[in-house]
């Protein structure tokens, strides 16, 4: 475990000192805010359509900071003759994935914090304390499924194609998934299309928490499904990975 | 944990696709030695340490640490390698990087005791991308050493290194040598092993050509060398290559004291004779050019890489 610790400890502190990746991971979500919801009245002066965007736009910071540091993090990792000196190491390489996801989520969190601020300085979002920290771990765990799909990009692509498919991936999911927009100004076929992804269950999962409402049954059921298939992709990529450089 | 052999490798051979890169070898190193594994590039040295540090697993055949599988965690934890000096973390500072290493070992040296040692104080909170070449290379020996290893393998320790500097790095290798340290390192210089192992292993193409102790290897390449200065000196039999140098000559021959007799009978004016046995660097290039010794690859000796 104190291994563990030192792992995440060394991931961070490698991470925030390339001060562009932390303002792109950290800025950018703050930034979507700005000019989507402070910029438009219509949404930001309205305390029910503010505090459902606030709650979208923080859900993807959660997502961009996993599928990001994660995707590219360990497709750049997997590169370095570092990462084989630390397997020559008296550690497991759980210590090492287990920092990667406990970095990944330091970063995360700080990601929220301009949204947060942005929120509640510029715009008329509310939430009560209660809502907040139940919105905070759905955020947590919306995270999931998309940190295993970092993960399984990080480890099957080289960087250089790591990136562009996180990109690719990423920002469509994310409209098609309700965060930029609320579904309810989908046209009928994309908010069917939209019930099958996993940002759009996840997002009706953290939304429902933010607002005190019952997600319903399809959100839940979504979100673990691609959870179990995100999760099995990670550690098939993990593995072949391991089999093709260490054999 | 008892156990005979802080490494070994029993049989071991291994493939890369079609390539073959180790070819049934047999290696023991047992606690204390100090052991030099030679070779050309491509021989299989470095497979053969990754396999022996746990980066790779063999096709076939065993290889043990601290008599256990290096794939495990805990078998490792008396071992130490170096990383690569192009692999170091550039962000991270010389002390935290040391430290990171460190505490993966029970009982690490303190960090501005190792770094002085290694000739890096005052570079404590500098980041590795900004040190320079020897001091990298410096940064990953003293990285092979932090947890006080019972064994510490070292791939090319020296390689980029001013004559200076690597006297510095070998002096702290004989240091932690004589501490009871195991060594088993490779080397592009020579000179490196002749100056540090007492036991040389010489590989070539995936096979174990010679395994002994130095004098053991040089005696295997039954050559003197047989230094004069003269003015003019005539064709001598028995001579299967010959140098000059200004006025110094060096013979190699299979029979000195034959040549000496002939060199004396010939009457040419010599003076300040010396007789001495191969030297490692003509072991080597004798013993890893394709198989058998011969006079001419005795005389192939490259002595631009003494």
């Amino acid at each position: 475990m104190s291994l563990l610790l030192l792992h995440a400890r060394y991931q961070f502190l490698e991470t925030i000192r390339v001060p562009i990746a932390v303002i792109g991971t950290v800025g950018f979500p703050a930034l979507f805010m700005l000019l989507f919801v402070v910029s438009n009245p219509a949404v930001g002066g309205e305390p029910a359509a503010a505090t459902l965007a606030a709650g979208q736009m923080s859900l993807f910071a959660v997502i961009s900071a996993y599928m990001f540091n994660l995707g590219a993090g360990v497709a750049e990792d997997r590169a370095k003759p570092w990462h084989a000196h630390l397997r020559t190491l008296p550690v497991g390489p759980a210590a090492q994935l287990g920092g990667r996801l406990l970095n990944a989520q330091c970063f995360a969190l700080l990601s929220l914090i301009p949204v947060a601020l942005t929120a509640m300085l510029f715009t008329r979002a509310h939430a009560s304390a209660g809502e907040l920290a139940a919105v905070l771990l759905a955020l947590l765990l919306a995270g999931l499924p998309f940190a295993f799909m970092g993960l399984a990009i990080g480890y099957s692509l080289p960087l250089k194609a790591a990136i562009p498919v996180v990109q690719l991936l990423l920002l469509p999911m994310a409209f098609a998934g309700g965060l930029f927009l609320p579904p309810v100004l989908f046209p009928d076929w994309l908010d069917v299309l939209s019930h099958a992804l996993p940002t759009r269950a996840v997002r009706d999962l953290v939304i429902g928490a933010l607002t005190n409402t019952a997600p319903g049954v399809v959100a839940p059921l979504v979100a673990a499904g691609w959870t179990l298939v995100l999760g099995t992709l990670a550690v098939v990529a993990h593995r072949r990975d391991e089999g093709r450089r260490f054999r | 944990m008892t156990h005979e052999h802080h490494a070994r490798a029993v049989g071991v051979s291994r493939n890369f696709g079609t390539v073959r890169a180790l070819d049934s070898v047999d290696l023991d190193v047992a606690p204390g030695e100090l052991v030099g594994l030679l070779g050309p590039n491509g021989a299989g040295k470095t497979t053969l340490l990754n396999l022996l540090t746990g980066l790779r697993t063999p096709t076939s055949g065993r290889v043990e640490l601290f008599g256990g599988d290096p794939r495990t965690p805990r078998n490792r934890l008396g071992l130490g390698v170096t990383p690569q000096e192009t692999g170091l973390p550039e962000t991270l500072r010389v002390h935290e990087i040391v430290d990171f290493v460190g505490r993966h070992h029970r009982n690490p040296l303190p960090t501005h005791e190792l770094l002085e040692q290694f000739g890096l104080t005052g570079l404590e909170r500098r980041q590795s991308g900004s040190l320079s070449g020897g001091q990298k290379r410096r940064l990953t020996v003293a990285l092979a050493l932090v947890g006080r290893p019972k064994l510490a393998v070292l791939d090319e320790p020296t390689t980029g290194l001013d004559v200076e500097a690597r006297h510095v790095l070998w002096e702290a290798l004989r240091q932690y040598h004589a501490l009871g340290g195991t060594l088993l390192l490779t080397s592009h210089y020579l000179e490196e092993i002749e100056a540090l192992a007492r036991r040389v292993i010489v590989v070539d193409r995936g096979r174990v050509l010679a395994d002994g102790s130095q004098e053991y290897i040089k005696s295997r390449v039954d050559t003197r060398t047989v230094s004069l200065r003269s003015a003019a000196l005539p064709d001598l039999p028995g001579v299967v290559h010959r140098e000059h140098d200004g006025d110094r000559i060096r013979l190699l021959t299979r029979d000195a004291d034959q040549l000496i007799r002939e060199l004396v009978t010939s009457g040419a004016d010599f003076r300040d004779l010396h007789v001495a046995g191969a030297t490692l660097e003509e072991a080597f290039m004798t013993l890893t050019n394709d198989g058998t010794p011969t006079n001419a690859d005795v005389a192939t000796v490259d002595r631009s890489t003494s």
